[in-house]
């Protein structure tokens, strides 16, 4: 639950509209490129302009991305499939029908697990369906005339509805996150809010708690979220705003017509849109171009088969599997599958997996922020990142020198072996030579043991530290960490003839 | 050869002519649009005749041939086009002010396939309005005469390609039939015409008007020249989802034998009330051609086809109402001058670019598909189709082939119907209900009337089984001399140019 | 059941057809015609049975996922009343 719903006398109750665009190489119903990005009406054909004449061929590759992604989100898989036209004029729409799906989806009642505090929630899936987008209408200067564009026109698409199942604003994040790690698993979608391959409208009303009665508000719709953060905060407005108009005017579901708000994203509130003055009525009825899909047990075996590992199974096994803590193991596939696979690849040669998530997740996921790389940019081989800590793990170099060999195999690639043999950065750990550069480091600095006798507690372990600093750097960065501190301590409280806790 | 003797000549004898090097492409080419400049004006079958093209390509197979190149089944043979299919480059209107400068940038398969048998595609026909009609009157342009009667409606949609047939301006033509729209018109004009099942042709390029009823079909004099052109746009599309992966038989190499022990249903309530006399007797006497051949003669009931037309008249206009809604003005054709807004812009194209037929059935497409009416309506008229279909299905349990008249009557005068929809729709009373059950058929001439108006005979057969259609029209036409008779335009000019001048006097 | 002029009227404009005031009285009479004549429809006993939306059982027809050469830009807005360079125009549409 939301901490909103602990302070506040309602429950919010959000619902999800997804739309996700299929990473094909060419569009539903037509060869034309199915591609973001090229200029204005260079990737069209009869079949998307929508000439007279022209039929729609369904692509295969769409359907079967379509079949992967309703398995994942656990949907019912429907036998028996057909489409639809849904009928409404637009200028982005050449045939002023879009082929979609209407009473026989090809899937339905499924679900999403989501990690929320705690443990995993479901939101339920109702359907999802494959139906084509709509091209852009760019609104020029002076407001003389539209553009069209139907580059899009055709692009195989993917809708998602959610039970009203979400109970925050967070939650509604969530569920978006987690669907676009999993789309993205499956290579279903690369699910750019920016470029719009993901979009996504809400619906969201409240239960109020009032006088031992709960009272359902009317449902708004919210579109215009460009980003998982404006749907977040759109629905945090919204909230609000809701429960604000709810006590001035004591309005409950069905009472008043449904509403469509628009989020405003730089003055950070939801707009009324105007409500069209005819109501819509999409005569939706079989689409006689094209034959219905049945689908056997035996595709729908295969297509199981090809999914392999979720991510929500993935993050689970590297917590069993690797022993990684619940933190790790999220960040790590949440980061995408390939680079958990990379992780994999590291993890799987070491004594620990932990000592690889550690570097995953500081040194790599550093490097790539900080360079805007993918991981399959990263210049470093696993085998070879995995070489590296393994000599870590064998106490040959310290983390230090590690992260100078690191550095070095970022710039100019080669062998952690090789390298290490070249700066000479290979661990000291000889006891009694590490003895003896202690000893010339108190005999340098009397102070030391002086100032170790005069403090207490903690602060005698800081003069303890001090000390370790001069010694590594005594031994430029080389020195077993370890067994410098060993020492370390040992020296001091045998000159100064107290011990740290007295 | 003259010019008048080639154009009497089958699309078989041109092409034999042809490639026995006896007549030239041009020469036949030339004789055909000889015959169009002389007559069209009077018939009205052309919205666009293709002079330079046709003579070009014309020249371009005399070349061929003088290579030694080989030749396609239908090379130097002219072939009139439905304004309903895509022709790269080449006007293609439906006959309809909304699309009267639309330029397709691509071919329709079966114009793709007549391309590469070497056909002369020697121009676009007149039609109804995106094929929704059954006189041609329904044309955004022209009217078109019928070449028996030029006061006569040649029937429709396809009644540009059936009267140039007719009138010998091109020796076989491509129509489309969604509802009758080619046995109709051929029925009235005195030429073959043939439906093939759904999915036997591609659909691809074909101006859709009800694209579950839909498909393209040729016309010509004879049963073989129709084979012949069925043979060569037949097949499976790639590009048409609804186009069958089955084999497309060698129509002509078994058209001359008889089907044996062929047993022919006649659809007795289709000789009952509502058919002319002479038209019932001149099928009747065809039935009786059937009975001396050996074939066994039985009735058959088709007890839903009187729901034909309306159900028809629900499932094609729904369909009609979604496919022309592209129709709007934006990406090509015509749009209004004046607006107020985008939706404004809508309308006042539609209503200025669509004509009256059109509009009536946009409007109840658009009623019968609406919030409210789906299931009373469209739903209701689905489930009638498959009553319908399952008539039929119980029929070929029977027999081979069902036959029946064509049509109610033979040609009927222009504008006799034109303002009653109801009495018009009712041409297509014995086509219709093929279009639903989706299987084949074909009219052949079987007579005439005491005025000299042909009569068409209908033969149906289950789905796919053109060839078992093709070879009983045959058989038929083989003892018959019907399909030989041509109109005497001269004549038919005179008399009609004689009777306009009186009643002008 | 008649159809009455206003819901011809919503109908039309469903169907984007600007219809005259005459043109509204006839086609609301020629409407009530066709559509009294299709209800012999209802004569027909329907109980169990599917409806035909497609004459054909045809199933599962797909194309492989290729790209082919689209259309020049220049070819695709040949057509077009009203274009420029890159774009279809069209009056001005708000969101």
């Amino acid at each position: 639950m939301s901490t909103t719903t602990d302070v506040a006398p309602y429950t919010v109750v959000i619902g999800l509209e997804v739309h996700v665009q299929l990473l094909t190489q060419s569009k539903l119903f037509c060869a034309c490129r199915n591609r973001f990005g090229d200029p204005p009406n260079t990737n069209v054909c009869p079949v998307c302009l929508g000439m007279p004449g022209v039929l729609p061929v369904m692509n295969r590759q769409a359907f079967e991305l379509a079949l992967r992604a309703a398995v994942a989100l656990n949907c019912k898989i429907a036998r028996f499939t057909k489409w639809d036209r849904k009928n409404y004029y637009y200028p982005d729409l050449p045939k002023n029908y879009q082929i979609s799906q209407y009473d026989l989806p090809f899937s339905s009642d499924g679900y999403l697990e989501i990690p929320v505090e705690g443990g995993t929630k479901r939101v339920g899936i109702i359907r999802v369906h494959l139906e084509e987008d709509a091209g852009k209408l760019l609104h020029g200067e002076g407001g003389k005339r539209s553009q069209v564009d139907l580059n899009r026109a055709g692009t195989p698409l993917l809708e998602i509805v959610t039970r009203p199942d979400m109970n925050s604003p967070a939650e509604a994040r969530t569920f978006l996150e987690e669907l676009r790690l999993l789309l993205r698993y499956l290579e279903v979608s690369d699910c750019n809010m920016q470029e719009g391959s993901l979009r996504c409208d809400a619906n969201i009303n409240l239960h109020v708690h009032h006088n031992g009665e709960i009272i359902a508000t009317p449902i708004v719709e919210v579109k215009n979220m460009n980003s998982f953060r404006a749907v977040e905060r759109a629905m945090a407005y919204e909230m609000e705003r809701q429960y604000e108009e709810w006590k001035r005017t004591g309005a409950r579901l069905g009472e008043v017509p449904k509403e469509t708000r628009g989020w405003d994203e730089n003055r950070n509130i939801t707009v009324s849109q105007r409500r069209k003055e005819e109501a819509s009525d999409y005569r939706y009825f079989p689409e006689p171009d094209l034959v219905p899909v049945t689908v056997t047990e035996e595709e729908l075996e295969r297509v199981r088969e090809s999914i392999g590992e979720l991510p929500a199974q993935r993050r689970l096994r590297f917590i069993s599997g690797y022993a990684l803590p619940e933190y790790d193991a999220r960040v790590i596939v949440e980061q995408g599958k390939k680079f958990a696979d990379y992780f994999e690849r590291v993890a799987r040669g070491l004594e620990h997996a932990k000592n690889a998530s550690n570097w995953m997740l500081q040194d790599v996921l550093r490097t790539l922020n900080e360079r805007g790389w993918t991981i399959e940019e990263f210049p470093i081989a696993a085998e070879k990142l995995c070489d590296l800590i393994r000599r870590v793990e064998r106490r040959e170099v310290n983390t230090h020198a590690a992260r100078e060999v690191f550095a070095e195999m970022l710039e100019g690639g080669g062998d952690p072996g090789e390298i290490i043999e070249r700066k000479g950065l290979a661990m000291v750990s000889d006891e009694d030579a590490l003895r003896q550069v202690v000893a010339a480091v108190l005999d340098k600095n009397p102070k030391v043991i002086e100032d170790f006798k005069k403090k207490k507690g903690k602060k005698r372990a800081q003069v303890a530290g001090f000390v370790r600093g001069l010694v590594m750097r005594e031994t430029r960065g080389k020195a077993d960490a370890s067994l410098v501190e060993k020492l370390v301590n040992e020296m001091i409280v045998e000159r100064a003839g107290v011990g740290f806790d007295s | 050869m003259t010019a008048s003797e080639i154009v009497h000549l089958t699309a078989r004898q041109l092409r034999s002519l042809f490639e026995e090097g006896r007549l030239s492409a041009e020469e036949i080419v030339s004789a055909y649009l000889e015959r169009i400049r002389a007559y069209d004006r009077h018939v009205g079958a052309f919205l666009l005749v293709d002079e330079e093209g046709a003579l070009q390509q014309a020249r371009t197979l005399d070349e061929r041939k003088a290579r030694g190149e080989p030749l396609g089944p239908l090379a130097a043979v002219p072939v009139a086009i439905k304004d309903v299919l895509c022709t790269q480059g080449m006007r293609t209107t439906c006959a309809s002010r909304i699309l009267h400068n639309f330029v397709p940038p691509y071919d329709a398969t079966v114009i793709r396939k007549l391309r590469e048998a070497d056909a002369v595609l020697i121009g676009k026909t007149n039609m109804d309005e995106f094929a929704m009609g059954s006189s041609t009157e329904n044309s955004g342009f022209q009217i078109t005469r019928n070449p028996w009667d030029l006061d006569r409606a040649p029937g429709g949609s396809s009644g540009g390609s059936a009267a140039a047939v007719a009138a010998c301006f091109s020796p076989m033509a491509l129509g489309s039939d969604t509802g009758g729209s080619i046995r109709q018109p051929a029925a009235l004009c005195g030429v073959v015409g043939l439906k093939p099942t759904y999915g036997r042709v591609s659909r691809y390029g074909l101006v859709a008007f009800a694209s579950s009823l839909d498909q393209v079909g040729p016309f010509a004099w004879d049963v073989p020249d129709t084979a012949l052109l069925l043979q060569v746009i037949a097949g499976h599309d790639p590009m048409d989802s609804t186009s069958v992966e089955i084999e497309v038989p060698d129509y002509l190499a078994t058209l001359d034998q008889p089907v044996g022990g062929l047993r022919i249903g006649v659809v007795r309530e289709w000789l009952a009330d509502g058919v002319d006399e002479q038209v019932a007797k001149a099928v009747e006497q065809a039935i009786d051609v059937y009975r001396a051949l050996g074939a066994k003669i039985q009735d058959i009931t088709l007890p839903h086809s009187k729901y034909g037309i309306p159900a028809y008249y629900i499932v094609a206009p729904a369909e009609a109402s979604s496919n022309l809604a592209r129709y709007d003005g934006v990406h090509y054709g015509y749009r209004a001058a004046d607006y107020d807004d985008m939706v404004d812009m809508y309308c006042r194209t539609r209503a200025e670019g669509f004509g009256a037929e059109v509009k009536r059935r946009v409007m109840l497409g658009t009623y019968a598909l609406s919030a409210g009416y789906y299931e009373a309506y469209y739903l209701k008229a689905l489930k009638v189709r498959r009553v319908i279909r399952e008539d039929f299905d119980r029929a070929f349990e029977q027999v081979d082939i069902v036959l029946g008249p064509t049509s109610p009557t033979p040609a009927f005068r222009l504008g006799e119907r034109i303002d009653d929809p109801i009495s018009m729709y009712l041409s297509d009373v014995y086509t219709v209900t093929a279009n639903l059950a989706g299987i084949a058929g074909i009219s052949i001439p079987c007579g005439f009337t005491a005025d000299g108006l042909p009569v068409g005979l209908q033969l149906l057969a289950p789905p796919f089984e053109e060839e078992r259609l093709l070879r009983a029209a045959r058989m038929y036409e083989r003892e018959t001399n019907w399909h030989t008779r041509r109109p005497d335009l001269e004549r038919v000019v005179a008399q009609f140019e004689a009777k306009q001048s009186a009643s002008a006097g | 059941m008649a159809l009455t002029k206003e819901e011809v009227e919503k109908v039309a404009l469903l169907a984007r057809l600007r219809l005259s005031p005459d043109e509204l009285e006839l086609m609301t009479t020629q409407l009530n015609k066709i559509v009294e004549y299709v209800e012999q429809l209802r004569e027909v006993d329907t109980t169990d049975v599917e409806p035909l939306a497609h004459p054909l059982p045809v199933t599962n027809v797909f194309r492989r996922d290729e790209v082919r050469p689209s259309l020049p830009r220049e070819e695709a807005l040949r057509n077009a009343p009203d274009h420029d360079d890159e774009f279809f125009l069209v009056p001005p549409v708000l969101e």
